[in-house]
């Protein structure tokens, strides 16, 4: 299928509750909820949210999909576990927010300038490529990945923190040649390419 | 032989000239007035944080810290596996409840450390957070006894975050006013700040880099409570933390009008001075705002 949107929209036409349950990270506790909000007043970001997530998790029942999936809400959190530990129903709200955003952005439906969208990604891809993070390429590809222009400013109105990160020994400006790896690198993203396999079959099953 | 032995698991961060890397650097120091010896993991990778999660999902994620777990059983058999980093602790923790709860999680993991020739073996240990290790293992009495110069005079904010207290946090304690680290303040001499309110609340985490207004938002309200509460300097246990509340006072300071200047330091730099180790190793040389009564304390 060349076009996984479609084949989701597809296959589950209006029931995007299904949707989520089979695909999301601990999707199926979705209909677990019971609106009472606790979560969004507890979520440090709350006030910044286009839904909050007791709304997000109506919204799915009520099958309003591309809001969704499209909304820079579930990008907003912070992973600070707050709403997993008052939730009265024990749902895992930390991972159905992360898993609903990565769900978003492997359709291609998240909002295309999300800061943290891009962030999360050049994360991942920093890490992966040795194994472990490199915080100079890291902080760099952030500074400009809103292009160079942009980046350039940033980098300026960063200068006086960089700077003093290097003089307490916390930053290394050679990390730029390379910097900390693991020795089996083939072999992380070996093992990375397994999961990653398995995980999209899993996705393509539904796509019927 | 050491008194107590961990398989230990640093973290990116606590790489030699890495943001953190003053955090292992008093914990080495600590553990060795306290007899206790960290087995690294060898060749162990990152474990995507909390922030990996849009480039990674879930099966991709999980394999990060099933290779760690799986590397730590072959190196260190069924030692507990310690971190200093609330993510990392975090991550690894998260993997093994997943790994051991999912079936299909479990086959998957299985067949991803397939492609490289490991696995894990029976039972996974435990991963646990150097706190958890000073209070249930060490014990706050003998933390107690190993203090040569108490931190008389000294107001601490006890600043414990989000990832050292939720969603696990540390045995016993609760999530909304954990006590731990008051008493950590307490027994090394210092007065911390009662009902510090800012205590368990999120500095923004890798949000930080991402929507930094919002996150310096958050931070500046931490700031503002430690100094309410009429605190000398604020402790954390957390890496993200510690950067976080530390290294933004200069641009908080021009987007608000403030005039911040608090060092944030880790429990394991007071400990370190308080078990009357030099300021080296207690790493003040990597606050960024020097912790001058810490410096003075250090030298008498």
């Amino acid at each position: 299928m060349s076009n996984p949107n479609q084949a989701m929209v597809e296959k589950y036409r209006s029931n995007f509750l299904k949707e989520v349950e089979a695909n999301v990270e601990e999707g199926h506790w979705v209909k677990m909820c019971m609106q009472c909000g606790v979560c969004s007043g507890s979520c440090p970001l709350g006030p910044h949210w286009e839904h909050p997530p007791q709304e997000i998790f109506m919204m799915i029942r009520a099958g309003k999909r591309e809001e969704v999936l499209g909304s820079s809400s579930m990008w907003m959190c912070t992973s600070c576990y707050n709403c997993i530990a008052r939730c009265p129903r024990g749902l895992p709200i930390t991972h159905i927010m992360h898993g609903l955003a990565t769900y978003a952005k492997r359709l291609g439906l998240q909002p295309k300038t999300q800061p943290t969208a891009k962030f999360s990604q050049l994360f991942w891809s920093n890490l992966t490529k040795t194994g472990r993070v490199n915080e100079l390429k890291l902080g760099l590809s952030l500074y400009f990945m809103n292009g160079f222009a942009n980046g350039i400013k940033t980098a300026l109105k960063m200068q006086d923190v960089g700077l003093g990160m290097y003089k307490t020994g916390r930053l290394n400006p050679l990390e730029i040649l390379g910097g900390h790896s693991i020795k089996d690198t083939g072999g992380l993203q070996k093992m990375l390419k397994k999961a990653f396999e398995i995980e999209e079959a899993k996705i393509a099953e539904y796509k019927g | 032989m050491a008194k107590r032995e961990y398989s230990f698991y640093p973290g990116c961060s606590s790489q030699s000239k890495a943001s953190s890397v003053n955090y292992l650097k008093s914990t080495q120091t600590i553990c060795e007035e306290l007899d206790i010896q960290l087995n690294e993991i060898p060749d162990w990778n990152c474990c995507s944080a909390s922030i990996g999660y849009g480039g990674g999902g879930e099966l991709p994620r999980i394999s990060l810290s099933a290779r760690n777990i799986a590397l730590s059983q072959q190196a260190h058999g069924q030692q507990d596996i310690v971190a200093t980093c609330a993510a990392c602790w975090l991550a690894t923790r998260e993997a093994k409840e997943r790994i051991e709860h999912d079936g299909e999680v479990r086959s998957g993991i299985d067949a991803a450390l397939g492609e490289i020739g490991i696995k894990i073996e029976g039972e996974m240990p435990k991963t646990r957070h150097m706190v958890e290790v000073l209070i249930e293992d060490v014990g706050y009495e003998e933390m107690q006894s190993k203090v040569k110069k108490p931190l008389e005079g000294l107001k601490i904010a006890g600043y414990v975050g989000c990832q050292t207290n939720r969603p696990f946090g540390i045995d016993g304690e609760s999530y909304e006013n954990p006590k731990y680290l008051d008493k950590m303040i307490e027994i090394v001499g210092a007065e911390p700040v009662e009902k510090y309110e800012k205590k368990a609340s999120c500095c923004g985490g890798a949000l930080m880099f991402s929507e930094p207004e919002k996150s310096q938002a958050l931070v500046k309200d931490i700031i503002e409570a430690a100094y309410d509460g009429g605190a000398d300097m604020i402790v954390t246990p957390c890496p993200v933390c510690q950067m976080n509340v530390e290294v933004y006072q200069g641009h908080i300071n021009k987007t608000y009008g403030t005039k911040f200047k608090i060092p944030v330091v880790y429990y394991s730099t007071l400990m370190a001075v308080a078990f009357g180790r030099n300021g080296k190793d207690a790493a003040l040389d990597g606050q960024m705002i020097r912790a001058t009564r810490l410096e003075e304390i250090a030298k008498k």
